[in-house]
C-alpha cells in the first residue's frame, strides 16, 4: 500500500521532525492554509486528544464551519497518521493516539455539525466483531477506532459474535459492509459461517463481508468467498473505502 | 545493569600480560626501521645487531618498566569528532560503536551475486548508506577503489578523500604505506580547518598493523611515530592467528597481542606521550581445513573478547573487528555469524566493532549486507542496554488505568516508552503477516533498502576553499608516490 511518495524516513525523534513537515502538508492539501488548520491538523498527529479538543472549541468560537475544520484541519492529519503507519515511520500507539484525537474533536464539533445540517457525510455504516470463539479484539478494535476516525459509521458488537448476531445487526442498522475478525486459526471458520449466514438471508452481495485476523490469508478469503481482507487497521480503512467506491483506488 | 560477558578472570589476565611482558624481553620484538631502534635505544632498550643490515632491523627487549610508563601516559579515553565539531564516538569505558568493515578490494555485485573489483562508486555508495544508518557511528574507508582511472599510487589517501566528500561522520582509516601517511593527515587537516584543529578535535582514528609474531615493520612502527606526533589517534590492529601465525590456543594468541599491542604503546608514547591510542585487533583462528583467518569462527569472536578484556583491564580504550562472515553470500550463514560477533561484541563492551558488511572473509564487501548487518548491530545493541526501569512501579500504575481491560495501547505510558523498549526495525527484517503480494527474502529487501537511502541521500556541502586545498594535497601526493615508484628498488 505504501509506493514510498508519503515516506519521509524519520530518524527516532520523528515528532520535532514533523513540525518541520506541517508547511509541506499544506502545500499538499492546497486549502490548508490558515495556521488553525495547521494547528488542528498538528495536534492529530501528535496523538493529542486535549489538545484537538481545545482547538475544535476555538474553531467553533471563531465561527468557523465545523465541517471545514475537520476536512481541512483533522481529516489531514488523520489521512497523514495512516500514510505514515503504511510507511512504517508510525507505530500503534501513535496511531491510535492519532484516532483518539480526532474522536475528541469530532466529539465537539459534532453538534455543531448537526445544527447546521451539515453532517459529515458518513463514508459508509460497517458492523464489526470477532468470530463465534474469540475473544482476542486488539485488532478487531483498532480497526473499528480508524474507521471511526476516519468517517465510518461503527457498529462493534464486540467478541465472540455468533453469525446470527451479525446477520440481524447488518439488518437492523442497512449495514454496507460486515467485518469478522479472527485471531485463531481454529475459529477463523467462524468468519466462514458469517459469510454464509449473510448469504443465506440474501444479504449479498449488497452488503460486503471483509475478514481480518493474524492467520487470515487472501488465499483464505478467497475460499470463503469474503469479499476482501486485510493486514492491518490502515489497509482495513482502504479496503473499505474501495468497497464503498471511495477509495484512492477508484478515485 | 547493563549486561557484560567476560571470558577472562582476574587471575588469567594477570598471567596473560606477565607472559607478554615476558615475551616483550624473550624473543623480544623485531623492528623494522633505524629511527624505531634509535628512539627506543634513546629510552634504554637494548636493540639486538639487526639481521638485516639493508632493512636496519633487529630485535628490542623492551623492560616492564618502560612499558608500564608509557602505558600511564597513554589517555584512558578521547572522542572522535563529525565534520560539525561535535563529539560523535567515545573510545573508552564500556561504549559501544560500530563502523563498516574497511579495504576490501572487491564487492559483490548484487545482480551477479559475483565478486568484482571494488571501484569508486561502491565506495561512494557504501558511504552514502552508512551515513544514513545511526548503527554506524563512523565511516571506514570501505572498499579500495581499483578502476583505471583511480590512482593506485595515492589509493589510501583517494579513499579518505572520496570518504570526506561524501561524508560527515567520523572516519576509521589507514595508510597502505610509511610515506602514504602525511598525505593522509594533512588532508584531516585541510578538513578540520588546521593541524591544531585536528589535534584538537580529531575526526579520524588511523589502523596501524603489526606483522605477528612479535614484529614491528617499517611502515607499521613508521605510522605510529608519525600519528604520535601529530596527535592523531591510532588503533593498534594487532592480527595474530591462533595456530598458524600465533600460539594455537585462545589464551596463547591473546597473550601475542598483548605483547604486540605493548610494544606499539611503548613506541607510540615515547614518540608523543598522551597521544591518543587504542588497544585494537583483529585476531582470528587459523583453520586447519583451508589455511584462512575465519573471520565469522565463535573463536575469532572470542579472542576478539579476550583481547578487548585486557586492554580494558590497562585502562584503555578498545576496537576488535566483528560483524563479517565467510559466506560468498549473504545468506543465512553470513547472517548467523554476523549476528552473532555483533552480540558478542557489545556484550563484551568493545568500544569501536569494525567488519560490518563484509564477506568471504574480510576479502569482498556487500553493502547490502551492510544494511542487514545494521539490523544485527541495532538488536545487539539493544540487548547491551539490558532491561531499564522507568517510572515508580513496573506494572501496578498501568494496571491501575486498565485493570483487566487489556488496553495497554492506548496508555500514554505505551506511547512515551515503546520507542525505547522496543527496537523498531526497518523493513529489512520482516515481521509483517502474509498479504496478497508474494513475500520477499532478506536480500531483496536490502537491495530495496539500500536503493531507498542512496535516493535519499544528500552530499554534504564542502567550502570552495577546503575542496581547493584537498585538490592541492592530491596532486603533491600524486607527484610524490608517482616518484618515489620511478625511482629503482635494490
Amino acid at each position: 500500500m505504501c509506493d514510498g511518495s508519503q515516506c519521509y524516513d524519520f530518524p527516532p525523534g520523528y515528532n520535532a521532525r514533523l513540525i518541520v513537515l506541517i508547511p509541506r502538508l499544506i502545500s499538499q492539501g492546497g486549502s490548508v492554509s490558515d495556521p488553525l488548520f495547521g494547528a488542528m491538523l498538528q495536534s492529530i498527529i501528535d496523538g493529542s486528544p486535549d489538545k484537538a479538543a481545545e482547538l475544535a472549541q476555538q474553531a467553533l468560537a471563531n465561527g468557523v464551519d465545523p465541517l471545514e475544520a475537520v476536512n481541512r484541519g483533522f481529516a489531514v492529519g488523520i489521512k497523514f497518521a495512516g500514510d505514515q503507519f503504511g510507511c512504517g515511520e508510525m507505530f500503534l500507539p501513535d496511531l491510535l493516539a492519532s484516532a483518539e484525537a480526532m474522536k475528541a474533536a469530532i466529539k465537539i464539533l459534532e453538534p455543531e455539525m448537526l445544527k447546521r445540517g451539515s453532517q459529515r457525510e458518513a463514508l459508509g455504516k460497517i458492523v464489526l466483531g470477532t468470530a463465534r470463539g474469540d475473544i482476542h479484539d486488539i485488532g478487531k478494535n483498532l480497526v473499528a477506532t480508524i474507521l471511526s476516525a476516519s468517517g465510518f459509521q461503527i457498529f462493534d458488537l464486540g467478541t465472540s459474535v455468533t453469525p446470527e448476531q451479525f446477520v440481524a445487526k447488518a439488518k437492523e442498522v442497512d449495514a454496507d459492509i460486515v467485518g469478522v475478525s479472527a485471531l485463531l486459526t481454529t475459529t477463523m471458520a467462524g468468519q466462514k459461517a458469517v459469510i454464509e449466514a449473510l448469504d443465506r438471508n440474501g444479504l449479498r452481495p449488497r452488503v460486503k463481508a471483509i475478514i481480518g485476523g493474524a492467520a487470515v490469508t487472501s488465499k483464505w478469503a478467497a475460499e470463503i468467498g469474503a469479499d476482501g481482507f486485510s493486514r492491518n487497521a490502515i489497509d482495513a480503512l482502504e479496503l473499505a473505502k474501495n468497497l464503498m467506491g471511495k477509495g484512492t483506488a477508484q478515485a | 545493569m547493563r549486561p557484560r560477558i567476560q571470558l577472562l578472570s582476574p587471575e588469567l589476565i594477570g598471567r596473560i600480560l606477565r607472559e607478554a611482558f615476558e615475551l616483550l624481553m624473550n624473543p623480544g620484538v623485531r623492528m623494522g626501521s633505524a629511527p624505531v631502534v634509535e628512539l627506543l635505544r634513546s629510552a634504554g632498550v637494548e636493540v639486538g645487531v639487526a639481521n638485516n643490515v639493508a632493512n636496519n632491523d633487529g630485535v628490542a627487549r623492551i623492560p616492564e618498566p618502560l612499558v608500564r610508563q608509557c602505558l600511564a601516559s597513554a589517555p584512558r579515553d578521547f572522542y572522535l569528532y563529525n565534520r560539525q565539531g561535535e563529539k560523535a564516538v567515545h573510545y573508552g569505558g564500556d561504549d559501544v560503536h560500530f563502523d563498516p568493515g574497511s579495504c576490501c578490494v572487491q564487492v559483490l555485485d548484487p545482480d551477479t551475486l559475483e565478486a568484482r573489483q571494488s571501484e569508486t562508486r561502491d565506495l561512494v555508495r557504501i558511504v552514502q548508506v552508512a551515513e544514513a544508518l545511526p548503527q554506524f557511528a563512523a565511516q571506514s574507508t570501505a572498499v579500495v577503489c581499483n578502476e583505471n582511472d583511480a590512482p593506485s599510487a595515492i589509493g589510501d589517501l583517494y579513499r579518505l578523500l572520496v570518504v570526506l566528500q561524501h561524508s560527515d561522520k567520523p572516519v576509521v582509516t589507514g595508510s597502505f604505506s610509511a610515506a602514504g601517511l602525511q598525505g593522509m593527515i594533512d588532508l584531516l587537516a585541510a578538513d578540520s580547518g588546521s593541524p591544531e584543529n585536528l589535534r584538537q578535535k580529531p575526526r579520524a582514528v588511523f589502523d596501524v598493523c603489526p606483522s605477528p609474531p612479535l614484529n614491528w615493520s617499517e611502515f607499521g612502527s613508521h605510522n605510529l611515530l608519525d600519528l604520535a606526533r601529530a596527535g592523531v589517534p591510532a588503533e593498534i590492529v594487532s592480527m595474530p592467528l591462533a595456530g598458524g601465525t600465533a600460539p594455537v590456543t585462545l589464551a596463547g594468541s591473546v597473550t601475542q597481542h598483548a605483547a604486540e599491542v605493548l610494544a606499539g604503546i611503548t613506541l607510540h608514547q615515547l614518540a608523543g606521550p598522551g597521544s591518543p591510542i587504542v588497544w585494537g585487533g583483529a585476531p582470528a583462528i587459523f583453520d586447519m581445513r583451508t589455511g584462512g583467518a575465519p573471520m565469522g569462527a565463535v573463536e575469532t569472536a572470542m579472542l576478539n573478547m579476550a583481547c578487548a578484556e585486557v586492554g580494558k583491564h590497562l585502562g584503555l580504550p578498545t576496537h576488535g573487528y566483528l560483524v563479517a562472515t565467510d559466506s560468498k553470500f549473504v545468506d543465512a550463514q553470513a547472517g548467523a555469524e554476523s549476528a552473532r560477533s555483533a552480540m558478542l561484541g557489545a556484550l563484551a563492551g568493545i568500544n569501536m566493532i569494525s567488519g560490518a558488511g563484509m564477506l568471504e572473509s574480510l576479502a569482498c564487501f556487500s553493502v547490502e549486507k551492510l544494511v542487514i548487518d545494521a539490523e544485527s548491530i541495532a538488536s545487539a545493541q539493544r540487548l547491551a542496554r539490558g532491561i531499564e526501569v522507568s517510572g515508580e512501579s513496573l506494572a501496578t500504575a498501568m494496571f491501575a488505568q486498565t485493570g483487566l481491560s487489556g488496553e495497554f495501547l492506548k496508555l500514554k505510558e505505551t506511547r512515551a516508552l515503546f520507542r525505547q523498549e522496543q527496537y523498531l526495525p526497518s523493513p529489512v527484517i520482516d515481521r509483517s503477516a502474509r498479504g496478497s503480494e508474494p513475500p520477499r527474502d532478506v536480500f531483496t529487501r536490502a537491495r530495496t533498502r539500500v536503493d531507498e537511502l542512496v535516493s535519499k541521500y544528500q552530499k554534504p556541502p564542502l567550502p570552495e576553499d577546503v575542496l581547493r586545498r584537498f585538490q592541492d594535497i592530491v596532486d603533491r601526493e600524486t607527484q610524490r608516490a608517482v616518484a618515489a615508484a620511478a625511482l629503482p628498488r635494490n
